[in-house]
């Protein structure tokens, strides 16, 4: 438990450095903890497994958009612990299952085990990608997809450098919403 | 979609974060929110003109006394609120302080003057003003701290939303002493104090349905 925490705290504080391999390391790493967590969570309450890999998903695309809020000076373990709890009152609220339903837990129940099953969410990123306005779906395209550099996706959007990293940003927000208003109906 | 996807394509082409990006933008919201509080009192009521007795400022400065720590004290928890997880670090019983305070100082000022008083204490001349102006006032600065929150991640967002509506409350308050002639404590105990009560509120129940992300 101890050394998880300390290794992947190492690792997130890279992350926020900008180191790419560090950034996907840390996120792969959570997403495992989380599907453990959310398996667990979630066929207590009679749902499914795709289900808990919906809330994988929303709850890494959270810790990306969300990294900036992460305080380097505090343990990781509680910091994501929120996050996953925070998603998952969201997920039940927004499914209308009764909100006694969720029990009460641990910041450590998220650390505390993994599940490296190769489950997939319910829907597909590129087709939610066509619902995002123009210069979005361009940009995350060009840097996200194709690992295009900024002034790469720059000339190929025909947005400027900041053009591209807001878009970027701001298409990736959006798509967690849609992401979210998917896994509700 | 697979996770392993969504992980590859999140880390493709990372740029570094600033981790003080919060507290900086936090800050300013609550900088911004005073001056625009205070701009509001100028423009829309002006300072009291009789700033002169001594009397007038002692009670000035009471005034900004209590509103300032009720600003200073909810600042320092909606700072924490702001990030994932802060609300296992915020008491409410230390932002009591200040209104406990306030309260007990009426009651002994109460207490001291013949009950023949106690009317012109309690509601001054303008208590309606008071009851309209600060709630008014808090508007925008609560709007201007809801959208600061926005871009952090609160996970309380009743408690977070109640701190939003407190500190708006609080500088709206703070402006509004510089305007109100009401001198006395059972006056500032109970429409400063219960507007500011009144705000918070408001911001629980918002805070749900605006800062959700």
């Amino acid at each position: 438990m101890k050394t998880t925490e300390a290794e992947l705290r190492g690792l997130m504080l890279a992350a926020l450095d900008g180191d790419a391999a560090s950034h996907r390391t840390v996120l792969a790493r959570l997403s495992s903890r989380l599907r453990a967590y959310y398996k667990g969570k979630l066929l207590r309450i009679g749902r499914s497994a795709s289900e808990a890999e919906d809330l994988v998903q929303e709850a890494v695309l959270a810790i990306h958009l969300k990294r900036h809020t992460y305080n380097p000076d505090e343990p990781l373990t509680p910091w994501v612990h929120a996050i996953a709890r925070y998603k998952l009152v969201d997920f039940v609220r927004r499914t209308r299952t009764s909100f006694a339903d969720v029990p009460i837990d641990d910041a450590d129940d998220v650390m505390a085990h993994d599940d490296h099953s190769d489950a997939e969410s319910s829907y597909d990123i590129r087709r939610l990608m066509e619902r995002l306005p123009k210069n979005m779906q361009c940009a995350i395209e060009a840097v996200k997809l194709d690992g295009l550099s900024t002034a790469e996706a720059a000339r190929k959007c025909g947005l400027s450098e900041s053009g591209v990293k807001v878009n970027v940003h701001r298409g990736l927000k959006t798509l967690a919403v849609l992401i979210a208003q998917e896994t509700k109906s | 979609m697979k996770t392993e996807d969504l992980v590859t394509v999140l880390s493709t082409r990372i740029e570094p974060v600033n981790h003080r990006m919060v507290g900086w933008t936090m800050g300013i919201a609550l900088a911004t929110s005073a001056l625009v509080a205070l701009g509001l009192m100028l423009v829309g009521l002006g300072i009291r003109a009789d700033l002169t007795t001594g009397r007038a400022l002692a009670f000035l400065l009471l005034k900004l006394a209590f509103t300032v720590g009720v600003v200073a004290i909810s600042s320092i928890y909606l700072m924490r609120l702001a990030r994932p997880g802060g609300e296992r670090r915020t008491s409410s019983i230390r932002i009591m302080m200040p209104f406990a305070a306030i309260v007990l100082l009426a009651a002994i000022s109460l207490g001291l003057a013949p009950s023949s008083h106690w009317d012109e204490m309690v509601l001054g001349d303008q208590w309606l003003e008071c009851l309209l102006s600060i709630p008014i006032i808090a508007i925008v600065p609560f709007a201007i701290i809801v959208a600061a929150m926005r871009k952090a991640a609160p996970t309380n967002l009743e408690r977070a939303g109640a701190f939003a509506g407190l500190i708006a409350g609080g500088v709206s308050a703070m402006a509004y002493a510089l305007h109100c002639t009401d001198d006395s404590l059972p006056f500032i105990a109970l429409w400063y104090g219960g507007t500011i009560a009144i705000c918070t509120w408001v911001g629980a129940r918002f805070g749900p349905q605006r800062l959700r992300w």
